[in-house]
């Protein structure tokens, strides 16, 4: 995540996991977030609001899990330095 | 993939996402390799059912985050060492399509004494259905649908994690 030029916006990288991705319509994306998002619910939230394939993909953001960096986080989680963001169901393995 | 360290002595740790079926025989052979201080072994294998929730399926299709996942499974690998004084340990998913009667996933535990292996068998097991990315879609008649994570799988993986029973009140 890199800080724009006048500090308004930062750079994203995104990715999406089954149906998150399915209703998003797509796997991956860069974004441009407001520099004031500071945490994953606050940008679930942001995000829900860029559309109507994300207000579907997020319009039950306590169901959604997220990663930073590949780690498990919460959606309390900030945001800050965060180089991906991934976003998905709950998991199904094993 | 990465061995690892308990008390110094590395764990050999085999850990690895593929298509292919997995050689379970060859598998479990190489984590027990050459040791002589290996006394029990404990294997566990996924299988895709013909049927979820009684509808039946024509295949599995297994999504997963490639970058994290392997990352996910070390991770739990590690804790499980630390936990148990394991020999070796091994985890081996497969992604894509699969069909009923197939091969899904493949933990194997090796360790001196079987309480160890059976215990770290079902710790990574619990932990691959509630923590590692992978996500499940039903193929049938009837289209594709996403498996709903079940609840119980959480409770199976919050157990490892519970604090212990609180202590008795005397005064009570």
């Amino acid at each position: 995540m890199t800080t724009g030029p006048a500090g308004q916006t930062t750079k994203i990288k995104l990715r999406y996991f089954a149906w998150v991705r399915e209703r998003v319509g797509k796997a991956e994306e860069e974004i441009e977030a407001p520099a004031d998002i500071a945490t994953i619910a606050e940008l679930m939230a942001w995000l829900s609001g860029r559309g109507e394939q994300y207000a579907y993909a997020f319009e039950n953001p306590k169901v959604i899990r997220a990663a930073i960096d590949r780690n498990h986080v919460r959606a309390e989680a900030r945001i800050e330095g965060a180089g991906e963001i991934a976003f998905f169901p709950p998991m199904t393995g094993g | 993939m990465s061995a690892p360290r308990v008390g110094g002595d590395p764990v050999p740790a085999i850990i690895r996402l593929q298509h292919e079926p997995i050689a379970i025989a060859a598998e479990v052979e190489k984590l027990v390799g050459v040791r002589k201080d290996v006394g029990a072994v404990v294997t566990f294998t996924g299988i895709c059912r013909a049927d979820e929730d009684g509808v039946p399926i024509a295949a599995l299709n297994l999504e997963h985050y490639p970058d994290m996942a392997e990352a996910e499974i070390a991770r739990h690998v590690e804790e499980a060492c630390a936990r148990w004084p394991l020999i070796g340990a091994l985890v081996i998913h497969r992604y894509g399509r699969i069909e009923p009667g197939e091969d899904i996933v493949l933990v194997a535990t090796a360790s001196s004494h079987r309480q160890a292996a059976f215990a770290a068998a079902e710790f990574l097991m619990d932990y691959l259905k509630t923590r590692a990315p992978f996500w499940k879609q039903v193929e049938s008649a009837d289209g594709a649908a996403w498996v709903q994570a079940k609840s119980a799988d959480d409770t199976a993986a919050e157990r490892w994690s519970a604090p212990p029973p609180p202590q008795r009140d005397a005064a009570k």
